[in-house]
């Protein structure tokens, strides 16, 4: 989550104070992602040291002091909400890798370890999905973060689900030669933090 | 207090070496209000489950209870009236039919069971109305879109006095948006009182039910606990 385009965006409805960028971000974020104060002023001075933002000719560096959007921020917000975020490496994921060493040690059932994690996943959508019971009172912003929440960790049920029914036909049909493809996913988990 | 018990419900089909375990030793127990979700792979049991909680099927061996009554001591013109007054059932494919209109699919069930037609009708517009499929009453499932025709499935199943629904892959077909509403529609239903069991391997589906049990080869082997309320996640988050 970019915090700097963030604040940009928000003023890019017009001018703010600091307190106020605070405020907003978390409700348009659904106030799952709390900001505090220290960042919103700190991500400020960057974004007007490099003439993102300008600030009110005013001798108040507190809550007072107002913040626009420059014609050049507004280029850099829009480059921004363009540019797609980079999926093409895959993220070193702790859950993977435990179940990449379940498989390899021995007396431990890796499906009854797959279990575990499937069940604690959907706990945490039970969770999110409660959330959403009461439909009145869901704003749309609030909706789209529970939404990806849940997008996410239904992938992640999905691996393991995939995980599950692969491990079971390799128990039944152990696979004639040497595992190959363990050297090949050594090098793929964990290239990128 | 449990609606729908099963105790050490075990299932077998065919015998020798062609035997098949669909069900072993299952305890489950749902009560009046609840909303359970059933999730496991392809062939893990979890339609069979259904069938013999709905008295569509009889168990090899165990015990099933809805309302508290024994379903292996009734008599199969016992059965059949339970199913009619008591259970709904909602399938992956609507099982709609196709000659009748929404309103008289509804219906249909309490007409069977004696009501009037016009005392049916009432009802099954009420049951339609209060999922918002009023205006589409007098419409043949060809002219409803899938979500619309997987409500008037829910609202038939839920019509009358059922307590308990049972419901088989309800969104199977059916978008996210969709498949949410109908989930929706089900915890409203629970929320009336009604106990719920749908199964499902959709985990945002399952997701909105109170407990979520997991099968694997016809063995019950995980459940999920109480999950705690949001705040928990936010706190989480917030500590993040």
């Amino acid at each position: 989550m970019s915090i700097r385009h963030a604040l940009l965006a928000l003023l890019s409805e017009g001018p703010k104070y600091g307190l106020q960028l605070r405020q907003e971000f978390e409700a348009r974020t659904g106030e799952v992602w709390p900001l505090n104060v220290g960042q919103v002023y700190t991500t400020l001075q960057r974004l007007e040291r490099d003439g993102l933002v300008e600030s009110d000719d005013t001798e108040d560096s507190g809550p007072q002091r107002g913040f626009h959007i420059t014609e050049q921020g507004s280029e850099e917000l829009a480059h921004w909400l363009r540019t797609p975020p980079d999926l093409s490496l895959p993220p070193r994921d702790e859950l993977v890798i435990k179940v990449l060493v379940a498989v390899r040690m021995p007396g431990v059932d890796v499906r009854e370890v797959i279990q575990v994690h499937r069940r604690y996943v959907i706990e945490v959508m039970q969770q999110w999905t409660r959330l959403k019971e009461d439909e009145a009172e869901f704003d749309i912003n609030f909706a789209l973060v529970v939404d990806a929440e849940l997008f996410r960790l239904d992938s992640v049920v999905r691996w393991l689900d995939t995980a599950d029914g692969r491990l079971k036909r390799a128990s039944v049909e152990p696979p004639a030669a040497a595992p190959v493809a363990l050297p090949r996913m050594r090098r793929t988990v964990g290239v990128r933090r | 207090m449990s609606f729908l018990e099963l105790q050490d419900v075990s299932k077998v089909y065919g015998d020798g070496a062609n035997q098949v375990n669909a069900l072993v030793g299952i305890d489950l127990s749902v009560d009046a209000g609840a909303l359970v979700a059933v999730m496991g792979p392809s062939g893990s049991g979890k339609s069979t489950l259904l069938t013999i909680a709905g008295s569509l099927e009889d168990p090899t061996s165990g015990e099933v209870r809805i309302g508290g009554a024994s379903l292996s001591r009734m008599s199969r013109n016992d059965k059949a009236r339970l199913r009619r007054r008591s259970i709904g059932y909602v399938f992956q494919d609507f099982n709609l039919l196709p000659g009748l209109t929404a309103v008289e699919n509804v219906s249909l069930p309490l007409e069977l069971d004696g009501l009037t037609a016009r005392k049916a009708r009432v009802a099954g517009m009420a049951a339609l109305d209060e999922l918002g499929m009023g205006d589409r009453a007098g419409h043949y499932p060809d002219q409803l879109s899938g979500g619309e025709r997987q409500r008037v499935a829910i609202a038939r199943a839920v019509v009358g006095e059922r307590h308990l629904l049972l419901a088989d892959e309800p969104s199977g077909a059916l978008d996210s948006e969709n498949g949410e509403a109908v989930m929706r529609l089900v915890l409203t239903a629970c929320r009336r009182g009604v106990a719920a069991v749908v199964v499902t391997h959709d985990a945002q589906l399952a997701s909105w039910a109170d407990r979520v049990i997991f099968i694997r080869d016809g063995q019950m082997v995980d459940q999920t606990t109480t999950p705690t309320g949001p705040e928990a996640l936010l706190a989480r988050n917030a500590h993040s």
